[in-house]
């Protein structure tokens, strides 16, 4: 890959002063890759944090105990009404000093990385969201309908497995689908606390070979690209679950 | 007052240069020192500094921007007879930041770098030097060599990070600021903190940080530039502050500010003083 572009970049750049460094000098393209798996990966594994939370949050909601009700509404104010950003450093500098590391001589090796925090902090994040949207998507599945499994005999744990959680989720997908887009992109703000992803990579490589708006347009199109794939999945996924007769 | 000076650009230049000499010297007009033309149609002259760097430009606790590069800039807009507007800029988008117009001209803690000087026109002498050293635990490292794969808190858009990985193979983690990527250091997140001797000799001599040296050697030592549009480098402006620079040279304007704000005092620094001096004894006594 990289031998087979390095020439056409490195002469684009000869010929018409436009520097793409990372896809024709070796070291630059390394730190490109391993920026763009990071935020793959960020991503992946944020959205996947983001769900679980929200189906169980939107679980606890529903709960017949006051205080985890209560407590599900102050984590859902708490994470929803604070920026993303301060969430980030409240996670990384505040809860960090908390957790336990390894003396590695001279520094620590914490037990949570940067990449750990960030995966949690976004994931709380988007998750306090998503609990809201289950929330509706379960308020939306009509009442007879779970009246029809109570008298099959469902437990009530088994009625929100296999009758009101698929239901919803059909019900809540298009809401779904915009937070964990939102969400996606919010993962370039790890940089803030020294995670190496896209955003991060690529602001030290226009500062290390000035070539600023190259490096802009490539980062715009990098999350172009990303999110889109995104969307195109949640779309295909929303059509593919779609029931006759709902929605 | 602020007539005379916009009939007349070539005049204030010379008036800068020469401490006060007055000379009719023809209208120079022309496009080449648009930018000059405007400052002194404005009456306002825009100069990006830092707004975390103490001492050289910070926020002071009452909000005003504070620092040795701050009383430059004032020194530059008493030489002009305009007024300073001071715009906090990035060390990740200072040269934007004049290349597209929002500031006049540059006294941000810049290293002149030969890339740099293709993009902003950097002037001659540089009004300041640093290098690039590390601050770390008493005893936890003795030579560069000791940071190969360890974590090293760095700050975002400085190159220094790039030499660091790709000269002694350390694992930069780069932050925003520097209060964070300090912070980050002190609580034992990585080896040692990366950056420039200048802060790193402040930040040790204000006493803040009993029981941490800086054990390697500075390399990379490198003078800072002043800077004005590319266009008006060899124009004017750009003449202009070369010898707004040799001034402070030449005076010990920057060995007088070093002792008000309380750095410690740069080799380099009176090295420039030394050579600077300009030798009057034929003018006799």
């Amino acid at each position: 890959m990289f031998e087979w572009m390095a020439p056409a970049f490195a002469s684009l750049y000869k010929a018409t002063g436009w520097n793409f460094i990372v896809f024709y000098e070796r070291y630059e393209y390394d730190r490109f890759v391993d920026g763009a798996m990071l935020s793959i990966g960020l991503i992946l594994l944020c959205l996947v944090l983001s769900i679980v939370i929200g189906v169980l949050g939107a679980w606890a909601q529903g709960s017949r105990s006051r205080a985890i009700r209560w407590g599900m509404g102050a984590y859902i104010q708490g994470f929803r009404n604070t920026p993303p950003v301060v969430q980030l450093l409240f996670f990384y500098f505040g809860f960090g000093a908390f957790v336990p590391q390894v003396d590695a001589g001279g520094y620590y090796e914490p037990l949570i990385t940067a990449f750990g925090w960030a995966v949690i902090s976004l994931g709380i994040f988007g998750g306090a969201f998503n609990v809201e949207i289950f929330r509706a998507g379960l308020e939306a599945v009509p009442r007879a309908t779970v009246e029809g499994a109570e008298s099959l005999g469902f437990s009530r744990l088994q009625i929100y497995a296999y009758v009101t959680l698929p239901l919803a989720f059909r019900f809540c997908l298009p809401a779904l689908s915009n937070n964990l887009v939102s969400l996606a992109k919010t993962t370039s703000l790890a940089y803030v606390i020294a995670v190496p992803e896209m955003t991060y990579t690529l602001n030290q490589v226009w500062s290390d070979n000035v070539n600023v708006p190259e490096m802009m347009i490539l980062l715009f199109l990098f999350y172009v690209v990303v999110v889109s794939l995104l969307s195109v999945f949640l779309g295909w996924l929303e059509r593919r679950l779609a029931l006759s007769g709902f929605g | 007052m602020f007539n005379i000076f916009k009939k007349s650009a070539g005049a204030l230049v010379c008036a800068a240069l020469l401490s006060g000499v007055a000379s009719s010297v023809p209208q120079i007009a022309s496009a080449a020192n648009e930018r000059l033309q405007a400052v002194l149609e404005r009456g306002v002259v825009r100069i990006g500094v830092q707004s975390r760097f103490v001492p050289w430009a910070y926020r002071a606790k009452d909000g005003s921007l504070k620092g040795i590069e701050v009383d430059l800039a004032h020194d530059v807009a008493k030489a002009m007879g305009v007024k300073l507007e001071l715009v906090p800029i990035r060390s990740s988008n200072r040269m934007q930041f004049l290349q597209q117009g929002k500031v006049d001209l540059l006294i941000g803690a810049m290293s002149d770098r030969p890339d740099r000087r293709k993009i902003v026109g950097i002037v001659e002498p540089s009004y300041w030097a640093s290098g690039m050293t590390l601050m770390a635990k008493k005893g936890a490292v003795s030579s560069w060599d000791d940071i190969r794969g360890k974590p090293i808190c760095g700050k975002q858009g400085v190159f220094y990070n790039k030499i660091a990985e790709s000269q002694f193979g350390a694992k930069v983690m780069a932050f925003t600021g520097n209060s964070e990527a300090k912070e980050a250091f002190r609580s034992g997140k990585c080896l040692a903190w990366l950056y420039d001797s200048s802060s790193i000799g402040m930040d040790l001599a204000m006493g803040e940080w009993k029981g941490y040296e800086a054990p390697v050697p500075t390399i990379r030592e490198n003078p800072w530039g002043a800077a004005v549009p590319m266009e008006e480098r060899d124009t004017l402006f750009g003449r202009f502050l070369s010898g707004m620079v040799y001034h402070w040279h030449e005076s010990g304007r920057l060995i007088e500010l070093e002792k008000k704000w309380g750095v410690p005092p740069s080799p380099w620094i009176a090295g420039m003083h030394k050579t600077h001096k300009y030798n009057r004894a034929y003018l006799g006594k």
